[in-house]
């Protein structure tokens, strides 16, 4: 007989970026328990709302069947004292013992029946660990000291294997078959059956599904604007955020006075997104509305209270947000330089003020103009502003538009706008010329500073973001086509250099999709040169899947092997030992292909094969020999300019 | 329409029928209620303890000269400690609410993450700030240590921003606009003391005399503390007052950072300092009220 199997961890609120990796853990370890315990059936799914962590299974065996096992015993030819001894230890009588033959010759064995255990049995005895397994990344004990630890309080929990409840007892809760509602519009405690389970729930507004409440939300938002000639700018973390930290999800609309779209977009928007968990909201001809999405946690909103509630916190946080942007008016950017003295960068390296005066150096040898090093020098003077201090995401931004109410040029301000960017890999880099060169200067200072220091990141600790730093600089100088050597970028420093070297294959693998060994091909030839880098390994990209190429590389691996067997000998071609045939139609191709052109070398296949079919490389005469190994190195040097071919996978060879 | 002190009145009432003993305000200038020894203490070791009070918390940072209307130097907390938590302590929570006139069928009620952490105090909790349509209106933390203790028993210390509560129940954009009582406005009873002690935490206090009044306090701590090992009759020891130096040590430091008279890295050395002090207390009054040395 099978039966379907039910669990329903009831918790107090849970965080909600923390609820998926959580479900998939929770699939995992029961699929490996059923799974180890022989008991059959599959993870129907799993789902959770922050109230509850949910897992349904079809199929369960309700017990295992029955198995066997020998024991094996002493060899057949031992004396009787030891089979008797045998037979005791294992509680049977010596008749019963049997023979078997194994390669070693005969022995004695018994044979013992294991009765299979009951589902409900297995189940009651490791669900307490399993649920307790689940790993989280912050967790707090709540019984008192020593007390099991979970994300949050444990307050009730249903355990079901058909219409059965699987008993156990886990932190003082024990499982039963009831559970509780939305907090306010459902029962606090009602039962329920593996099959009634869902649509209970839903009448107790609690919509278990995450599809469900998105759905839910994304149609209110459509009722609420369709006819307003609105749209929602789109959102898909904060919907993600929503449909997690709700158990009936329904949207408002709500409205601000007009008069607040004269703050930057920038700051309305971190208000309603950051602070508010709102939903922006744009006319459909462009630009921000008065309005915003707000998605409540309850069935609907028929007085208006909720809305009006959120209305007037929004009001608030909006005239706090003017507030500061007029107090902040008070003093210029420029003036705020002295001021960066007292704000400190990072203990040994100093105030921002050194940095900053660092990096108005460091840019200028980038070759920054004017309007760099002043964009430089202003870049992290926001940090002293009450608009940022109260919104500290919008570093740079908020600098950015202060150097332009301040009248700044507008190559200053936009640069200081966009110096954290790219702020991940996803992110674009700054739009203008002035702006890369001051992120790259900002984030290389960075760079160079925290590695001089013995601040590299090990592991996944990383407290000065500084991969993150060094993943921009190479996406700008690679994006921005700017041709900058990196060595000389580095400083000097040759951790720093191998740091980045990662950061470049990473780069190139993950962001551009490139295969691996391609990158490694490329970068084998050089990576000091980021945009060469990029032509290149575009250009074997291209060639790499026409039909001369990977035997051509093959050969070129085959060369490399050669040489390294021979211990890379040096020496000069003399071209009045070239033989003719193969070898001098070799020779001639070679002298006549560009290293730099990679369909020409790709062409070479066939001059190549007969080269190696015919010519033997390790000829009995010396000077001959030494001839070839010495042709060989010239070729694979004049073509290893673009890339080093032996890195690339090939088949079969 | 209910007045700032009825609401007051009625959560004091709600938690004296759970069993909280009700509290009046500490006399000593403090941060946060938490501070309190009626919490920083009292949630110390193996006894049961449900207490409920008004805190004045001052953060002299925060103040805004009485013209920010949702800024304040000093707002009023109700602290709530139930030691150890009930396990209905979030329902608990909620009836307060509908106590004080909340129709909870009517409102948006979020829990969202918000774990609490107090560096000076050497105590961290986990938990939520309870948002009502859009507004955070309390701290809920599961205490989980607590002067660099673990906790016996896990407190739920439940923390009301009362201006903020009451402004929304009474529909005011400004907490100056609050019915304090009636016929008496929150800027009635309150505007003065803002804006004066605005003035003297950002303009007038004396920084040399601060940081003397941070020493002095510091020093008289470290005094009681380098006693407390050798003192024969325990009990008699006033640790109690070793820990209101702390306080008056945290205030100091609160007031020169208001005057902008401590810098970044300085920061983090008198937290510690501070920290040093409130860990010292917390595992001497461990000892004193259970006989344990803590490890």
């Amino acid at each position: 007989m099978t039966l379907d199997f039910l669990l329903e961890i009831g918790t107090e609120e849970i965080p909600d970026w923390m609820i998926q990796p959580a479900l998939r853990q929770l699939r995992e370890a029961f699929g490996k328990l059923v799974e180890e315990n022989k008991l059959g059936g599959r993870v129907a799914w799993v789902e959770a709302t922050p109230r509850r962590i949910a897992l349904k299974a079809q199929g369960l065996a309700d017990r295992q069947s029955d198995s066997e096992e020998l024991v094996m015993g002493p060899p057949a030819a031992a004396p009787a004292g030891a089979a008797a001894g045998f037979a005791k230890k294992q509680g049977v009588s010596p008749q019963s013992l049997e023979r078997v033959t194994t390669p070693k010759g005969e022995y004695l064995a018994v044979r013992k029946k294991i009765a299979g255990r009951a589902a409900r049995d297995i189940l009651a005895d490791a669900l307490p660990g399993l649920i307790l397994g689940i790993y989280f990344p912050k967790t707090m004990y709540w019984t008192g000291k020593g007390g099991p630890r979970f994300i949050r309080p444990i307050r009730w929990i249903v355990a079901l294997l058909g219409s059965e409840v699987v008993p156990f007892e886990l932190a003082g809760v024990s499982s039963g078959n009831t559970t509780s509602g939305h907090r306010r519009l459902g029962a606090t405690s009602f039962a329920v059956t593996i099959d009634d389970y869902e649509d209970t729930l839903k009448k107790n507004f609690v919509l278990l599904r995450a599809d469900d409440r998105r759905r839910r939300i994304q149609e209110g938002i459509q009722a609420l604007i369709a006819e307003r000639g609105l749209q929602v700018k789109p959102d898909a973390d904060l919907l993600e955020t929503l449909v997690f930290i709700t158990e009936y999800p329904t949207p408002i609309l709500g409205e601000f006075d007009a008069s607040y779209l004269e703050l930057p977009e920038e700051v309305l928007v971190t208000v309603m997104r950051h602070h508010q968990k709102y939903f922006s909201v744009e006319k459909t001809g462009g630009g921000l509305a008065p309005n915003f999405i707000a998605v409540m946690n309850t069935a609907g909103d028929p007085e208006g209270l909720v809305r009006q509630g959120n209305e007037r916190v929004l009001r608030a946080r909006f005239n706090d947000a003017r507030f500061f942007w007029d107090v902040d008016q008070k003093k210029t950017l420029a003036a705020r330089v002295p001021d960066l003295e007292h704000v400190t960068f990072q203990a040994k390296l100093g105030s921002y003020l050194a940095k900053t005066q660092r990096t108005m150096t460091l840019v200028g040898e980038l070759g920054g103009n004017a309007a760099a090093v002043r964009a430089v020098e202003l870049s992290k003077c926001d940090l002293t502003t009450e608009l940022v201090k109260e919104f500290t995401e919008l570093q740079g931004v908020v600098g950015g538009l202060y150097a332009r109410a301040q009248g700044e040029p507008e190559e200053v301000a936009r640069a200081i706008y966009e110096h954290y960017k790219p702020v991940s890999m996803e992110d674009s880099i700054p739009a203008t010329a002035t702006g890369r060169l001051v992120s790259l200067a900002d984030k290389l200072d960075t760079l160079r500073g925290c590695f001089g220091i013995g601040l590299a990141p090990s592991g996944s600790s990383d407290p000065f973001a500084l991969r993150r730093a060094a993943q921009g600089v190479v996406k700008i100088l690679v994006e921005g086509n700017l041709e900058l050597p990196l060595a000389q970028l580095a400083g000097g420093d040759a951790q720093l250099e191998e740091f980045f070297r990662d950061r470049i294959d990473y780069y190139f693998r993950e962001v551009r999709g490139y295969p691996y060994d391609e990158v490694r091909a490329a970068m084998a030839a050089g990576f000091d040169n980021l945009p060469d880098l990029q032509r290149r390994l575009e250009a074997l990209h291209i060639v790499r899947p026409t039909e001369n190429f990977e035997p051509v590389a093959a050969s070129f691996k085959r060369i490399k092997n050669i040489l390294r067997q021979a211990g890379f000998p040096e020496g000069e071609v003399d071209e009045r030992l070239i033989e003719a045939g193969p070898e001098r139609d070799l020779y001639d191709a070679v002298a006549r292909v560009s290293g730099e052109n990679l369909p020409e070398i790709a062409s070479l296949r066939p001059v190549v094969d007969r080269y190696f079919d015919k010519v033997l490389v390790n000829a009995p005469d010396a000077r001959i020999r030494a001839n070839r190994l010495a042709f060989l190195a010239q070729l694979l040097r004049k073509f290893s300019s673009i890339a080093d071919f032996s890195e690339i996978v090939t088949n079969g060879l | 329409m209910e007045s700032f002190q009825n609401i007051v009145l009625k959560l004091k009432q709600y938690w004296a029928d759970r069993g909280c003993i009700i509290q009046e305000p500490y006399d000593v200038e403090v941060g946060a209620g938490t501070m309190c020894p009626e919490t920083f203490l009292r949630v110390l070791g193996p006894k049961p303890y449900r207490v409920a009070y008004i805190q004045p918390s001052r953060r002299p940072a925060d103040g805004r000269y009485a013209e920010n209307p949702n800024r304040l130097y000093k707002h009023q907390q109700l602290q709530v400690i139930l030691k150890p938590s009930p396990s209905d302590v979030v329902e608990q929570y909620l009836g307060s609410l509908e106590a004080i006139g909340i129709d909870l069928r009517k409102h948006d009620v979020k829990f969202e993450e918000d774990n609490w952490e107090s560096p000076t105090l050497g105590a961290w909790g986990i938990g939520w700030q309870v948002m009502m349509d859009g507004l955070e209106i309390t701290q809920f933390t599961y205490f989980q240590q607590c002067g660099g203790v673990d906790l016996d028993l896990v407190p739920a210390e439940l923390t009301y921003g009362m201006e903020r509560l009451v402004a929304f129940l009474q529909g005011t954009d400004s907490v100056y606009d609050i019915e304090w009582a009636p016929g008496f406005s929150y800027a009635d009873v309150r505007r003065a003391d803002e804006l004066q002690f605005s003035v003297y935490n950002f303009e007038m206090a004396d920084i040399a005399t601060l940081w003397q009044v941070f020493e002095l306090h510091e020093k008289e701590c470290q005094r009681l503390l380098a006693a407390w090992p050798d003192y024969k009759e325990k009990q008699r020891f006033p640790l109690l007052a070793a820990y209101d130096q702390v306080l008056k040590c945290s205030h100091a430091f609160n007031l020169l950072d208001s005057r902008g008279a401590i810098s970044v890295t300085e920061r983090v050395g008198i937290i510690a300092r501070v920290r040093k002090l409130a860990v010292g207390v917390a595992q001497a009054y461990l000892e004193q009220t259970t006989g344990e040395v803590a490890a």
